[in-house]
């Protein structure tokens, strides 16, 4: 049997970096085939050349036995391959038939193309109503109507890229069964992920990339999770480890917490309460834009709450702003490495100052100590193996794994009774993640509270204490995180969302 | 094709060059705009910015030099904090105006009375007015998050008016048989703004302006608020998250640059100028947006910007007057600066480069 998709030699430069080199590879009909790899590996390089996005440098492909050379993803489409991007492209103000047929080439009839779509969503077990508007679905949904864009075209390969980021455990659990019919009538599909678990169960063959390059092939299902991060990384993977603590005092309490978003398409905090114990590291996992910027907000200071709903160590402080609360010993890192946590285009020294003046005595009657900052700043570098040429380096011109170990460090070393981080390792490499895993565990060994707000949740089981999740603005009772099941954290993020798959 | 590339940090060599590289463009497109004017392009610049410094009557002009010099830098100082943190103060002139009605007020109110606390107490007014003329857009900004701009703009034409209200009404010269335009401050030894050393042009605003100029250094590298102010106009988000609060930024921005171009405003009236007219406002506060640009926002930038400013202005009155040029043509050659100035700042922070390349 030919296989459906052969890749041959593909290679892609850019000035100053090789995206793809010598990449080989193929895909049979009807197989659902993992594209593995770290951020920068060269994943999204490769799938737009298989798309028509991007021109290859030199290599050839072949797609059913023919030369296949798509110059623009229209060409890519019309010989059957269609993708589904981790970004949606959907107009909110339309509804999902006229988004729909605003990417097909010969839209046909509203009517028609209506029937055609519950039709397609019956027979996939991708319930869609024709007729709602884009802006009132769940991101699941949405997700829904980029797939059913791409089955209606009826599709021999599909590429779907980090598909599973946006959904709870139970949709990911629809949108594997819709994928495996698919897969079970020809339809193969690419799918791009690093979340290795999901690649085992659903995955037939795989191809690892590192630095642009092939490493190795493997079959999912016959290995392991952890062999397979290992071929992905390039080294041995430390798992982050520490010894069982007994939790102390109450550090910081929320209270009923009720907070309106700041921002028009933000999420408002809802009645949110929990409490953290010193030497606790509490997780807080829910799908993005369910309130943890919000949340985040509310506990740095950026955003001002009435004043009994945050409670550090008994003092009521929810009046005080970012400079008191860090005085008092409340710390926060954001999610936003680069113009949040950390300043673009300024030194890595004055983004050490930009947090660590009160703590670390960086300025005196508000004139500051730059020599002092420096050493601070060389000091984060050194103790958190940020890889940068020296403190004068401008932030944006670290990687994002760098960068964050170094708001991660900033904050840790100014010994915090509190620190609140969101997605600590959010495109950090897996080394630099279990560092930052590891850095946060013995932060909290040592006795500090931890509040870990994030959106992968194997990180949220290996390092919590305790769990909840936000959902559209509420946080779920917090429970023990030891012995939760996959189904009862679903459950917690909002649970499919009012999304069954159809019986068919 | 041409493709620009982001530098991964921004040049620090380009961004010392860039003015340099404007002036000399500037002296280049302003050539060709003389010659197209049928004068001798080469004689042009030389009179604009050789005589004034080295010619003939250069003992007179080099003068003249810190007199236009010190306004300009004086304001521009004040501006340059508001525009390193994005607070966009376009109405310096009229807080300028506002700032010299005050300080001259002051002062016409004591006529005759001799006492060395008049200067003084005009320039706390001066410094007053101006800072409350600026307070409108900042109020204005923070309360109903209206745009300073506009808002700092429009006020301008508004002081005019309230300029020429004063030189017909409550501050006209009531010896002066009816004519537009107060008494003559500088004829009024407690009140006038003397030049300090003869022949040199150098008056209390110049000393202003060089203090100035040392105090937004200091901010700028070693305080806190300078280093808010460069946090906030780098990126807002992380200057919240670093304990800056907005509102109380806007106010103190708008604030430090409408009380530096009222005293500027009150150094005027009180020397160079003499009395409150109807044109007593000849341009300085739009002039220093300029400055401040060319200066890189920078306070020694901004020093050296104002005397280059300075000199355009006076090498630029001789040539409109010994070789005929229209005086818009003029305008037009400090212009080009400007324009000049922020087409080559795309140096800074990208990389030119030459040869055929494809969308990524």
């Amino acid at each position: 049997m030919t296989p459906l998709l052969t890749l041959k030699g593909l290679t892609k430069a850019y000035p100053g970096v090789i995206a793809n080199s010598d990449v080989s590879f193929d895909i049979d009909e009807g197989e659902v085939h993992a594209l593995l790899g770290e951020n920068g590996a060269g994943k999204s390089t490769l799938v737009k050349m298989i798309y028509g996005l991007v021109k290859p440098d030199s290599g050839a492909m072949t797609f059913r036995g023919a030369g296949y050379e798509p110059a623009t993803p229209h060409a890519a489409r019309s010989s059957g391959v269609a993708m589904v991007f981790q970004h949606f492209s959907l107009f909110n103000a339309l509804d999902v038939a006229e988004n729909i047929a605003l990417g097909m080439e010969n839209p046909p009839k509203q009517r028609a193309l209506a029937a055609r779509i519950t039709e397609v969503s019956e027979a996939y077990g991708l319930p869609l109503d024709p007729s709602r508007l884009v802006g009132d679905l769940s991101a699941g949904e949405r997700q829904r109507v980029e797939i059913i864009r791409c089955l209606l075209q009826d599709p021999k390969l599909l590429i779907m890229d980090e598909p599973t980021s946006v959904l709870t455990p139970q949709e990911v659990e629809i949108l594997f069964k819709t994928l495996r019919q698919l897969s079970a009538e020809g339809t193969a599909i690419l799918y791009i992920s690093h979340k290795l678990e999901e690649i085992r169960s659903l995955c037939d063959g795989a191809t690892i990339l590192r630095l642009g390059k092939v490493v190795g092939t493997c079959d999912p299902k016959a290995t392991s999770a952890r062999d397979m991060a290992e071929m992905m990384v390039g080294q041995t993977l430390h798992i982050p480890s520490r010894d069982a603590t007994q939790p102390g005092d109450v550090a910081i309490k929320v209270d009923d917490l009720t907070l309106a978003s700041g921002s028009a398409f933000g999420t408002s905090l809802k009645n949110v309460s929990f409490e953290v114990r010193k030497g606790e590291v509490f997780g807080i996992g829910g799908v993005a834009g369910n309130g943890q910027d919000e949340l985040l907000a509310a506990l740095s200071g950026e955003a001002l709450a009435p004043t009994a709903s945050v409670q550090l160590k008994g003092a009521s402080i929810g009046h005080l702003g970012p400079n008191e609360r860090r005085g008092e010993g409340l710390l926060a890192a954001p999610e936003e490495r680069l113009g949040h946590a950390a300043a673009p285009d300024m030194s890595l020294t004055e983004n050490a100052m930009l947090t660590g003046h009160v703590r670390e005595g960086l300025a005196n009657r508000g004139f500051l100590n730059w020599g002092a900052a420096r050493v601070f700043a060389e000091k984060i570098i050194k103790d958190f193996d940020v890889r940068t040429p020296g403190p004068g380096n401008a932030a944006r011109a670290l990687s994002g794994g760098n960068l964050q170990k170094f708001v991660i460090g900033r904050e840790i070393l100014q010994r915090p009774d509190v620190l609140v981080v969101n997605q600590p390792t959010w495109g950090v490499d897996a080394s630099a993640a279990a560092d930052i895993r590891q850095a946060l565990l013995d932060l909290a060994a040592n006795g500090a509270a931890v509040i870990c707000i994030s959106q992968d949740l194997d990180e949220l089981m290996e390092i919590s204490d305790r769990f909840a999740a936000l959902n559209e603005g509420r946080l779920s009772p917090p429970r023990p995180a030891a012995g939760l099941t996959v189904d009862e954290i679903g459950l917690m993020m909002g649970g499919a969302h009012d999304m069954e798959a159809a019986h068919v | 094709m041409i493709h620009l590339v982001k530098r991964p940090q921004p040049s620090r060599g380009w961004s010392y060059a860039t003015p340099l590289l404007a002036v000399l463009m500037t002296m280049v497109a302003g050539g060709a705009m003389f010659a197209a004017l049928g004068k001798n392009p080469v004689e042009v610049i030389r009179t604009i910015f050789w005589d004034p410094l080295f010619g003939e009557f250069a003992f007179y002009f080099r003068g003249q030099l810190l007199v236009k010099a010190a306004p300009l830098i004086l304001i521009a100082v004040g501006l340059s904090l508001g525009f390193r943190a994005g607070i966009w103060n376009i109405g310096a002139e009229g807080q300028y105006i506002l700032g010299a009605i005050c300080g001259a007020a002051v002062g016409l109110a004591f006529y005759p009375t001799e006492s060395v606390f008049i200067f003084p107490l005009m320039a706390i007014a001066g410094a007053l007015g101006g800072w409350a003329w600026a307070m409108i857009p900042a109020i204005l900004k923070t309360k109903f998050n209206t745009n300073e701009i506009l808002v700092s703009l429009l006020l301008v034409y508004v002081a005019e008016q309230l300029l020429a209200k004063m030189a017909l009404g409550a501050l006209r010269n009531p010896d002066g048989a009816g004519f537009p335009g107060s008494r003559n401050l500088s004829q009024y030894p407690s009140a006038a703004n003397q030049e300090l050393i003869a022949g040199t042009g150098m008056h209390w605003g110049v000393v202003a302006a060089f203090i100035a100029v040392i105090f937004a250094y200091v901010l700028f590298a070693r305080h806190m608020w300078g280093f808010q102010i460069r946090l906030t106009g780098e990126s807002p988000r992380a200057a919240r998250f670093g304990g800056v609060n907005p509102k109380r930024l806007v106010i103190f921005c708008l604030g430090v640059s409408g009380a530096l171009a009222g005293l500027a405003g009150m150094f005027e009236v009180a020397g160079p100028a003499g009395q409150i007219s109807i044109d007593f406002n000849s341009g300085y506060g739009f002039t220093a947006i300029i400055v401040a640009f060319l200066g890189r926002l920078h306070p020694v930038g901004i020093l050296l910007a104002g005397l280059l400013m300075a000199l355009t202005y006076i090498g630029g009155e001789a040539a409109a007057s010994n070789l005929g040029l229209p005086s818009s043509a003029i305008q037009a050659f400090q212009g080009m600066l400007l324009f000049f100035l922020l087409a080559v700042d795309v140096l800074t922070n990208f990389q030119v480069r030459f040869g055929k390349g494809e969308v990524a």
